[in-house]
């Protein structure tokens, strides 16, 4: 007898144990949607689910008007094909509202704008749970983010007050204002979510395979040759074509790309293992600022 | 490259008193394991030439939780995450202090490992007992024992030994079934990844061979069937127009396509029609996994309703005796009335009876004394307003475990183990 699940089919498990939780503990909830793979991923999650009924709730995407046009093909495409219902709050639309000022310069990022937008939204859909795509491994600070992680009416987050968790036994009470953030792949790494994508066959962006693209160079990072962002002109006239792919994916302002030869999933896979060994080897400037930019985007977004 | 898909999912909790060398462990076997980034390492290699040290500091690479401690914020569980080809490793980082019995027990509720550190030059102190009894109320399956600091007892054997022997002399009162002893110096990696040169005299396994090996296939319970309703599944497409699943994870026993079920608490009987998920039908069902049942008769099961065998019930009662560990500064009230969440099951309840309070030094039974406060473990008694289907805790984890929840301020007060 053997009874014995893979370590990604466990996690899968956990994962579709919690967000049918969120769908039965709460009366509104929206599923965050940025369109990278841990997003993407909840998605397959949730749809597996409530199979075989729609997913039971919206998705919410911030577009900041800054995305990768392929981020909202992919987007579009995702929505109509597993039948969700999709939310867009627009930071272009509160610029243009004057509810947001624009920042300028060189490094203009509407990273920050994003956070208001999110929790306007928020509010305005009545959502008393957010189901995020976040992960502990990401940081440090992370490490002690709950499954279930408790908000004031402010939609602040009080380390102080946030409930132990034990068993498979997950408090969702509260008291009218109050709302959730929820986490159901807190417990996968990077790699997990690529294997798992690979096992599953999981259709994903084209941003994250190797592609030829105009870039040009900014402080150790590849950035893609787009309008949103204000160049010097020695960045312009150093913009060439490049076989490059995303590991992250957010805005093109911000998001670095890298220099890849990565295919397929398998591809990056191996990318990815290869990578932490490599990286001991000493090459920090381009890891920390990757980082560097994804704690920003969270810091907005979660 | 590695065989993602058939690696094993393996979850341990880590205990010691302060400067065992916890930090130093978890740091060496993610270092050791190739599973820290070089900024994450270059990072700690900075800050230990900041202070002034040699070499590197594996234990600043889980620092988080010392700073915190230093500047007096809420102590808590960190989780942290390693993988080798063969197991993807959850770690439930809890910090050794007196006080914090909670955390322990949080981090001990889902682990199939425990690992018990001792400083090889002080053996088994008071905390090695509480933290050796909390991973036996807890039932975490495994025990590991890591008699640490080798290296500054010259890797002598007799030390091993006597601390092997002083652990066993009070383990044996525990209920604790698999206790392994491993002498290990996390600074210098002896016995933690690679094998000790330095303790020939040793023949057992290295740490992280053991976490790699140990037997958890049996760790549920597979034998008595239990699937609480957490979720009913009503498309309301043209397509399943009379499609009725019944969402869960199963808990117990394995459940199969065909098989006569009794569902709870009607007593009603009915067979599985079919065990659906998004990838299609399967054939069987066991626990952890998470999938929706159909019934071939029409009943109208909802959440917090269990589907059993007619011939393996839980015990079914509103009187039940649970040891419950106290998580809040505000006592537990006899008399009191909690919210409770068991399974997927939301009910109040109002405890009836201390019955005694135990000391977790002594396993001492005070019957006198039932001021129950944060960080204290007792047995009590409690009413529920419904019916709860449950198995003791030593029989089933997830049926015999309960959180107690105050009414007034939605906070998770306590965690209790039905006996
Ligand atoms: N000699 C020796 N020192 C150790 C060993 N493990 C940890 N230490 C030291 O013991 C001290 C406390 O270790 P740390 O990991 O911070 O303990 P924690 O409080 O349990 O996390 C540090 O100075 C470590 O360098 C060991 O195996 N041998």
């Amino acid at each position: 007898m053997s009874y014995n699940l893979n370590h990604l089919k466990e996690l899968e498990a956990e994962s579709i144990f919690i967000i049918r939780e969120v769908a039965a503990q709460f009366e509104r909830p929206v599923l965050m949607f940025s369109g990278g793979k841990d997003s993407i991923l909840m998605v397959h999650l949730a749809r597996k689910a409530f199979y075989p009924a729609n997913i039971p709730f919206p998705l919410l995407h911030i577009d900041t008007g800054h995305n990768f046009p392929e981020t909202i093909a992919y987007r579009d495409e995702l929505v109509a094909s597993v039948g969700a219902r999709l939310i867009v709050g627009s930071v272009q639309e509160a610029i243009d509202q004057g509810k947001a000022v624009e920042e300028k310069g060189f490094n203009a990022s509407r990273n920050y704008l994003q956070t208001n937008v999110l929790l306007e939204e928020l509010e305005k859909g009545k959502f008393d749970a957010a189901l995020g795509g976040a992960r502990r491994d990401e940081e440090k600070a992370r490490a002690k983010e709950r499954f279930f992680s408790h908000r004031d009416e402010f939609g602040q987050w009080d380390p102080k007050n946030q409930r132990p968790e034990l068993w498979n036994l997950f408090n969702g009470k509260k008291v009218f204002g109050e709302h959730f953030r929820v986490f159901p792949i807190s417990n996968w790494t990077e790699l997990d979510v690529w294997m798992y994508l690979a096992m599953e066959k999981v259709p994903l962006p084209s941003l994250y395979f190797a592609h030829k693209r105009p870039v040009f160079e900014r402080e150790g990072t590849l950035l893609a040759d787009c309008e949103y962002i204000t160049k010097r002109p020695e960045e312009q006239a150093a913009v060439e074509e490049k076989m490059v792919r995303c590991r992250t994916i957010g805005d093109m302002t911000c998001t670095g790309v890298w220099e890849s030869e990565a295919a397929t999933i398998e591809d990056i896979i191996k990318e990815v293992s290869i990578a932490r060994k490599t990286e001991r080897g000493g090459r920090t400037d381009d890891k920390r600022s990757e980082t560097a930019m994804e704690d920003r985007k969270k810091q907005g977004y979660f | 490259m590695t065989d993602y898909k058939n690696m094993e999912l393996l979850r341990f909790t880590t205990a010691g008193s302060v400067d065992d060398g916890k930090s130093t462990l978890i740091g060496r076997l993610l270092y050791d394991s190739k599973s820290i980034f070089e900024d994450q390492y270059e990072a700690v290699r900075q800050s230990t030439e900041r202070r002034g040290e040699e070499g590197v500091n594996l234990a600043l690479l889980t620092d988080g939780l010392k700073a915190e401690r230093e500047q007096g914020i809420t102590i808590d569980v960190a989780y942290r995450y390693f993988a080798t080809p063969k197991r993807k490793f959850i770690i439930a980082d809890t910090p050794g202090h007196i006080q914090y019995t909670r955390n322990m027990v949080t981090g001990a509720s889902t682990a199939n490992v425990a690992l018990i550190l001792i400083d090889a030059r002080h053996g088994v102190v008071e905390q090695t007992r509480r933290h050796a009894f909390i991973a036996s109320l807890l039932q975490i399956p495994h025990l590991v024992v890591c008699v640490n600091k080798m290296d500054l007892v010259d890797y002598k054997e007799e030390a091993f030994e006597r601390i092997k022997a002083d652990f066993e002399e009070f383990s044996y009162k525990l209920d604790v079934n698999d206790v392994h002893f491993i002498p290990i110096s996390a600074l210098m990696g002896d016995n933690v990844v690679d094998k000790s040169a330095n303790m020939p005299w040793y023949g057992g396994s290295t740490l992280l061979y053991y976490l790699e090996n140990v037997h958890i296939g049996s760790d549920y319970n597979f034998i008595d069937c239990r699937f609480p309703v957490q979720y009913v599944i009503r498309p309301n497409t043209d397509e399943y127009h009379d499609y009725r699943g019944y969402a869960g994870r199963v808990a117990g026993g394995v459940f199969k396509k065909g098989d006569k079920v009794m569902l709870l608490p009607s007593g009603f009987t009915s067979k599985i029609a079919k065990i659906d998920t998004f990838d299609g039908e399967v054939e069987e069902a066991y626990p952890p996994m998470s999938v929706t049942m159909l019934l071939e008769d029409d009943l109208d099961l909802s959440r917090g309703d269990m589907i059993v065998r007619e011939n393996n019930t839980p015990e079914i009662d509103q009187d039940v005796e649970v040891m419950v560990c106290w998580f809040n500064e505000r006592p537990l009230q006899v008399r009191g009335k909690y919210a409770i969440l068991h399974t997927t099951q939301d009910v109040r309840c109002i405890i009836k009876e201390v019955r005694y309070k135990l000391d977790i030094n002594s396993l001492h039974r005070n019957e006198e004394d039932k001021q129950i406060g944060m960080n204290d473990i007792a047995r009590v008694v409690i009413r529920t307003t419904k019916p709860l289907f449950h198995d003791s805790y030593r029989k089933n984890r997830v049926t015999g475990s309960v959180i107690f929840v105050d009414e007034s301020t939605n906070e998770t007060v306590g965690a209790g183990m039905i006996i």
